[in-house]
């Protein structure tokens, strides 16, 4: 009897959801194909401090498997752009969701989303701007 | 007659609406990108299948297993450190795409977990242990090792902030 309500309520909450995850995967799907990564390295213009911030918010739109934004961050490098950049990038890509906010918001609440995404998306640069200060005293 | 309608159907479906729409506008003005999001939808249904299964096999034994008492006690409203440090290792321990997670954290926070708490959870999600590997192919044992520690410290940071903000606002 427990199994069976714990199932319908897992189910609900499901068709609650589904949804959401569907139309977040279709706005997904058309951003990706819009945009091919061969763009992104022409967004970066070679300021100091303003292509952490691009770094980020291309971060912050982007969505997908991580090692996709390993091997765009190691491409990133490779055309010159800087290692705070693809940091901010790299760590904003996971955990900042421009295109899964409407989803988060519908789920967790419109203040929580909006309060989280702006959040991380500064603790991205932050992170970013600490791990390579640390790296460089450490490279000494 | 519109609003009637509007005010019948709930805002999830409305999205999922709005997502239908914008892909059918897309496939009647560019048929072409329409067919590349096409392919690329089901690219990341096919990617998607394992994680529903996780999160459903964690929300059914969550509702099955799950005292709303205990779950309280560990990450409610007076978890201590010992809830951050579980919302913390959750978020490293998750896999799979963020929103495949809003529904279990959703149940969560209607159980008593802070604010603050899922937010670390989320933030603390870019730390990917498995892939770890190539991770330190592109950017170098070091640097990994770095840039993960501070993600695990910022998402300490991030929960705080959002906890803080959320209550005062």
């Amino acid at each position: 009897m427990q199994f069976k309500k714990a199932f319908i309520q897992t189910a609900n909450g499901f068709r609650q959801f589904f949804p959401v995850v569907l139309g977040t995967m279709l706005f997904l799907s058309v951003f990706i194909a819009a945009f091919p990564k061969e763009m992104y390295t022409s967004l970066f213009g070679g300021n100091k401090f303003l292509d952490p911030f691009i770094g980020a918010a291309l971060g912050s739109i982007l969505s997908g498997n991580p090692v996709t934004s390993y091997i765009l961050g190691g491409e990133l490098i490779s055309k010159g752009v800087s290692l705070l950049a693809v940091t901010a990038f790299i760590t904003a890509w996971v955990t900042v969701g421009i295109i899964q906010l409407p989803a988060e918001s519908l789920m967790l609440g419109k203040k929580f989303a909006i309060t989280r995404n702006i959040i991380s998306f500064l603790s991205s640069i932050a992170a970013a701007a600490m791990a390579l200060i640390t790296f460089s005293i450490i490279s000494v | 007659m519109t609003k009637n309608f509007l005010e019948k159907i709930r805002g999830e479906n409305l999205f999922l609406l709005a997502a239908t729409g914008a892909c059918g506008v897309l496939a009647i003005f560019s048929p072409g990108l329409a067919k590349n999001a096409a392919t690329e939808f089901f690219s990341i249904c096919v990617k998607i299948i394992p994680s529903f299964i996780l999160v459903f096999a964690l929300m059914f034994a969550f509702n099955l297993f799950s005292d709303s008492e205990k779950i309280k006690k560990m990450i409610g409203r007076k978890a201590g450190a010992k809830g951050w440090l579980w919302a913390i290792a959750g978020g490293i321990a998750s896999s799979g795409p963020i929103y495949m997670w809003y529904p279990l954290l959703a149940d969560l926070k209607e159980k008593g977990t802070k604010d603050g708490l899922i937010a670390s959870f989320l933030y603390s999600r870019a730390v990917k242990l498995p892939l770890l590997p190539v991770m330190i192919f592109y950017f170098g044992a070091a640097l990994t090792i770095i840039i993960n520690f501070y993600i695990i410290v910022f998402s300490a940071i991030n929960g705080f902030l959002v906890e803080k903000i959320i209550k005062n606002k």
